[in-house]
């Protein structure tokens, strides 16, 4: 392995240009004719174009991709998270044409990728899971009401092939149930060409914490401690956090080893997350697995000094990894990770597409972490995530972290779209945020006093 | 009131919800655009009947300020 294709945008491409180039390795970035003259093309050795603007015509377009990968020399693929990262098609494609896939095993995407089949395999693995139902497809809602009656109200509606948020629906009562779920079909099948979907029992309110693993695709497999992610708007995280605050020690060690043991069931390869969630009581269940980086791994990186995607790639690679055990995690104090959205508060998180007119930010001091894909002028179009950089600090504990992330937050200068970063400055403040006092109801809960 | 709803945002238009001749009451969703993956639902501001649609599912690249939904 000598050239990694990033096959990605924005600021992960940016972040695996960075980890490649520690590790000696030479870089291609691929790029749809809107980002052409973006950050991550200008970082990286080379680059490919990969189709137009829209997503599904370029970043998503498998031929394309493996298309840039051949005519570049690339002999490696790394996905990044979102677009192609847990697409099984994708990493097989790679695997065929001969390129090494930085990734899980494609039929471990597959098996997690299937939110419904996951449940099931972690129940397999020990690992406490909600209650469910199982699949209900597209024009068969056979036996709807005696699953709903089962898992109990209020449920969620979930698509099988969904995540990350997309694709959840909540229903109260019984009565909402089939409009609901007849609605979560159609959308599933339009957004994942999948229309199945399940009932999952809703437990609210709740904590969101997972925890990052990683497998050495033998059945060997590591934990690297938990992140709290319950900050949440319309169901996706805004602030992650670690160690979660209040957590009990022999809950967070609970949750480590029932994450292993599903790791280790499925010889796990690379970077996962086990996601749980937790009740008032402590008591953790299974949610899902993402097979690939995610989004807030800088905090886990804060916080234990390890490079999560060099270690990607060194595994991919087939570096001795063999000294690298449990041993060698050893977190200390408290990070914490704001995402910077182009977005309105004020007006139900509406997104905020625009160009940024100004856009300087906070210099990375210690302590202080800063991943972003853009440069003043860009353009933060309607295509893509509206997410315009992470801000992640660490500290000696929880409050010198939030100390450093208030004052890193006032430093940003953004005009042109509308952001959140205002929004995410009164958290810190908050006295329930500052008590550790968070659950997902916290955004609806505390709106008044956050807008 | 006649009135006109417009895209809020630039955006896929991703569902349309109504069709001239439907009658809508004030808040009812009347098309969705798809924005920065995000589902952005528009709705509309008086009770009335719809005249006309001026946007169709799987447009792309809608300018902010668009006449969507014409409301009489």
């Amino acid at each position: 392995m000598n050239k990694v294709l990033v096959a990605n945008r924005g600021e992960i491409a940016c972040r695996v240009i960075r980890s490649c180039r520690s590790l000696g390795l030479a870089t291609v970035a691929v790029h749809s004719e809107a980002d052409a003259k973006a950050l991550h093309v200008a970082m990286a050795d080379e680059a490919q174009p990969v189709g137009p603007a829209k997503a599904a015509d370029s970043y998503l377009k498998i031929g394309n991709i493996l298309t840039a990968a051949q005519a570049s020399g690339a002999n490696a693929v790394h996905p990044g998270y979102g677009f192609l990262a847990e697409n099984a098609d994708f990493a097989r494609a790679v695997g065929n044409a001969g390129l090494v896939w930085i990734g899980p095993r494609p039929e471990t995407i597959t098996d997690m990728g299937d939110k419904e089949r996951a449940r099931l395999l972690a129940k397999g693995a020990g690992v406490p899971v909600l209650p469910g139902s199982p699949r209900f497809l597209p024009g068969d809602l056979g036996g709807l009401d005696g699953a709903g009656a089962a898992v109990g109200f209020p449920l969620l509606v979930k698509a099988s092939a969904g995540g990350g948020g997309i694709g959840m629906r909540r229903v109260d009562d019984a009565g909402g149930l089939p409009e609901v779920v007849a609605a979560t079909q159609a959308m599933a099948e339009k957004a994942f060409g999948d229309g199945a979907v399940y009932l999952e029992k809703l437990v609210a309110p709740a904590r969101h914490v997972e925890i990052q693993v990683f497998g050495f695709g033998d059945g060997r497999a590591i934990h690297l401690h938990e992140r709290e992610c319950s900050i949440q708007r319309r169901f996706q995280k805004i602030i992650e956090e670690s160690p979660a605050p209040g957590l009990a020690p022999e809950v967070g060690a609970a949750m480590a080893e029932a994450a292993l043991s599903l790791a280790a069931q499925e010889r796990y390869r690379g970077a996962g997350t086990v996601e749980f969630v937790v009740g008032p009581d402590q008591d953790f269940r299974f949610l899902e697995m993402n097979t690939r980086i995610q989004v807030e791994h800088p905090v886990t990186e804060m916080r234990t000094g390890v490079d999560l995607v060099a270690l990607q790639i060194r595994l991919a690679r087939g570096d001795d990894l063999s000294e690298f055990d449990q041993a060698r995690i050893q977190p200390a104090g408290h990070a914490i990770e704001c995402r910077v959205y182009a977005e309105r508060p004020e007006m139900n998180f509406l997104p905020s597409p625009g160009r940024l007119a100004v856009f300087a930010l906070p210099v990375e001091t210690e302590g202080l972490r800063i991943d972003s894909g853009f440069r003043e002028g860009d353009e933060i179009t309607f295509h893509y995530d509206p997410m315009i950089a992470k801000v992640i600090t660490h500290g000696s504990d929880r409050d010198a972290a939030i100390g450093r992330m208030a004052v890193a937050l006032e430093q940003f200068r953004i005009e042109g779209p509308s952001t959140n970063i205002a929004f995410l400055r009164k958290v810190m403040d908050h006295d329930d945020f500052r008590a550790g006092r968070i659950d997902t109801g916290f955004v609806e809960a505390n709106k008044t006093g956050l807008i | 009131m006649a009135h006109t709803v417009h895209t809020q945002i630039p955006g896929n238009v991703w569902k349309v919800l109504v069709k001239p001749g439907d009658k809508v009451k004030a808040g009812d969703e009347l098309f969705i655009l798809e924005v920065m993956k995000t589902e952005v639902p528009h709705t509309a501001e008086e009770d009335g009947e719809v005249t006309a649609v001026h946007i169709n599912e799987g447009d792309e690249g809608v300018d902010a300020g668009t006449a969507a939904v014409d409301i009489s």
